[in-house]
């Protein structure tokens, strides 16, 4: 079973759904992100998403931005974000890491090599935002070749027609798309969710995970009951920033911000 | 007889929205259910006599349609002049800088917004660079009714200001976008983020033949009445095909709209002409084929500026329409094929053709058509004088005079 099944499978047995904090590769600076993605595990994450910067991320807001283009002025490249993960994987053999990202930084690496790369270097998925399910071919094949799971994305926008369509090709857990709109934005409501996440259950026995909005403790454990799981970005990537001095750079209270943020979060998905 | 060529090269695009391994629909799962409705109404369009009659009511009545073709004479003696003897090709503009709005935007945009009010759409919104695309879309929704947001780099509303102005007046909000360099591509960002959150009432209307299938196709289609109508021009002034095509290309949708028509006629060559910014070599550029190469951005697979690492690289051109680091995808698919040729002309070479079509012709011509005729100027003197080119003059530029005048060293 990949690391991300057995994942979900004993959250399941345990009752509650999954945290699932994110970070942007080398925001603000390499060294900074790594220590915040080596403290995740330890502060409660049960799976981590790890954003590759590019510099046209259409489906992202403001924050996102803002953190890829600290990562890309910091030195990111797909080499270093898979760099990351090797070194991370030093230490933690059981929590998943999913790389999310656009599709051009990927072809530019060659897809082929990427997908060999990321999964040698620890990578257990990958969600990327602008391949949908009808240009999978792009990159399905070699990631099912290397075990990587592909997650895919359905939002409010995805009828009852297409969901089959979507689901059918994916692997590891669904990615539900709380808004119609870009990360950081606006939230959805409980009820918008509650009632979307049944829709999605009729087409796939995968665990969901809801992501876009999910910013406060109390947001996340609800998300995390309805569905199966909470990805929070901009609400920790806004912590972090807020700890920044004039120029941009980390300080000491950077690294511990974010993780006592993901320990808040934990808390309240543990509540179940 | 009326077939399809086996061979033909207007078959593209697939129904996947590839021209050969070009295009396609690279978007977020949240855009994808409305762009396959943007496509089945756009295919129910072609068909809709009533539709297609409104287009083309608009098309004569409102922009101005047919445009002339000009045998550009004096020009034509000028670069004889100094070719060897028996040398110097004829050379015509087709004039769509004479349509309402000043530009060929405006034939595409109408379109769209037909469409755009036949789905239902009840808000519009549009990207631009130098604001032709703008002010064509803020036109055709002040005429038809609708509200209208403009995403402009803030970059390019600074150097673009009298468009700026134009598209208030129109009633359009134009939004100073500041994310990334502040030009084009991230208006196009910028547009794309407010439709991925306004995809129940709005509709985006691209202004070039790129972004996700069916843009670039239905885009060329609309610009399609440029190559159709002086296909017909050309055969009653000389009673032949021209020789060759020379269009600007930065998305490339006034390119796209002269040779599509063109494409299966093997007599005739094509020529589009890339921004060259302060050198191929240099570094500033906007020539995507010339020294990009193939990658993802905005919906489709195309020739990009980007890095290394796969990064987008900033593009550079005096031309604001032509600051842009990729082009339609079917552009590279006809650059790989060899069917087009593609050149690129330096931002010097484009200001001295903008001052020569001034003086000996009359026509102050758009920064982006003077990138063709630097082109056309370096091709007529070697080419015998019975040939012919044919240009398209796609803009007329009053928009340009304050960008010409600082490089001139004038100050108005």
């Amino acid at each position: 079973m990949s690391r991300i099944a057995t994942k979900f499978a004993a959250l399941k047995a345990q009752g509650r759904g999954a945290l699932i904090p994110f970070l942007e590769a080398f925001d603000p600076d390499r060294d900074t992100a790594m220590a915040i993605l080596r403290g995740m595990p330890g502060a409660g994450a049960d799976l981590i998403e790890i954003g590759v910067p590019f510099t046209d991320p259409m489906a992202d807001g403001p924050t996102v931005q803002k953190a890829g283009q600290r990562g890309l002025k910091a030195g990111a490249s797909m080499a270093g974000a898979l760099g990351m993960v090797r070194e991370f994987r030093q230490d933690d053999a059981e929590t998943p890491v999913i790389l999310m990202g656009y599709f051009n930084p990927i072809l530019s690496y060659g897809v082929a090599r990427f997908c060999a790369e990321a999964a040698e270097a620890g990578v257990d998925g990958l969600i990327v935002v602008d391949v949908p399910p009808e240009e999978a071919d792009e990159i399905a094949p070699d990631a099912i070749a290397n075990g990587l799971d592909l997650i895919r994305l359905v939002a409010p926008t995805t009828g009852e027609d297409r969901l089959p369509k979507v689901l059918s090709a994916t692997t590891g857990f669904v990615y539900y798309v709380a808004i119609t709109g870009i990360t950081g934005t606006r939230s959805a409501s409980t009820d918008d969710l509650a009632a979307a996440i049944p829709r999605i259950r009729k087409y796939t026995d995968l665990p969901i995970a809801i992501g876009f909005g999910v910013r406060t403790p109390q947001q996340a454990g609800e998300a995390s009951r309805i569905a199966d799981g909470a990805v929070v970005a901009s609400a920790l990537i806004d912590g972090m920033v807020a700890t920044l001095d004039p120029q941009g750079r980390a300080t000491p209270a950077t690294v511990p911000a974010v993780l006592d943020r993901v320990r808040e979060l934990a808390e309240s998905v543990r509540q179940g | 007889m009326n077939h399809t060529l086996p061979n033909s090269y207007r078959q593209g695009p697939d129904p996947r929205g590839r021209f050969g391994p070009f295009g396609g629909r690279f978007v977020a799962e949240t855009l994808m259910p409305l762009i396959l409705e943007v496509e089945a109404a756009y295919e129910a369009s072609k068909k809709d006599t009533a539709f297609q009659a409104e287009w083309r009511r608009l098309l004569t009545h409102y922009v101005g349609r047919p445009s002339p073709l000009w045998f550009a004479e004096r020009l034509t003696a000028h670069l004889r002049k100094d070719a060897a003897p028996g040398m110097g090709a004829k050379v015509y503009f087709k004039r769509d800088e004479l349509n309402h709005t000043g530009a060929h935007k405006i034939n595409a945009v109408l379109g769209q917004i037909l469409l755009a009010k036949k789905m239902g759409k009840t808000r519009i919104i549009a990207e631009t660079g130098a604001g032709q695309h703008g002010v064509a879309t803020a036109t055709a929704c002040a005429l038809m009714d609708l509200p209208c947001v403009v995403y402009m780099g803030a970059t390019d509303v600074e150097r673009q200001q009298p468009n700026v102005f134009r598209m208030k007046l129109l009633g359009a909000e134009v939004v100073p976008v500041t994310s990334g360099a502040a030009t084009l591509k991230d208006a196009m960002n910028e547009g794309l983020r407010d439709w991925v959150a306004n995809v129940h009432d709005t509709y985006y209307c691209i202004g070039t033949v790129a972004g996700p299938h069916p843009y670039p196709a239905m885009v060329r289609d609309f610009q399609s009445v440029i190559g159709t109508e002086a296909k017909a021009q050309m055969q009653d002034a000389e009673g032949r095909l021209p020789d060759v095509l020379v269009a600007a290309v930065g998305g490339g949708s006034n390119a796209m709209g002269l040779f599509y028509p063109f494409l299966d006629d093997a007599s005739v060559a094509m020529v589009g002409v890339e921004a060259a910014g302060r050198g191929l070599d240099s570094g500033e550029h906007a020539a995507a084929l010339s020294r990009g190469r193939p990658g993802v951005l905005h919906g489709n697979r195309t020739y990009l500026l980007q890095d290394g690492d796969g990064q987008i690289t900033e593009a550079h051109s005096i031309s604001a329409g032509l600051d842009y680091p990729g082009v339609g995808p079917e552009h590279s698919w006809l650059h790989e094929l060899g069917r087009v040729q593609y050149r690129a002309v330096t931002d010097d070479e484009a200001l001295a053709a903008f001052q020569l079509c001034s003086k000996l012709e009359g026509i102050i011509p758009a920064l982006e058509p003077a990138h063709a005729l630097a082109e056309v100027l370096k091709m007529a003197p070697a080419m015998p004088a019975e040939t012919i080119i044919l240009m398209n003059l796609c803009g007329r530029g009053d928009k340009d005079i304050f960008t010409v005048a600082k490089h001139l060293g004038e100050n108005i």
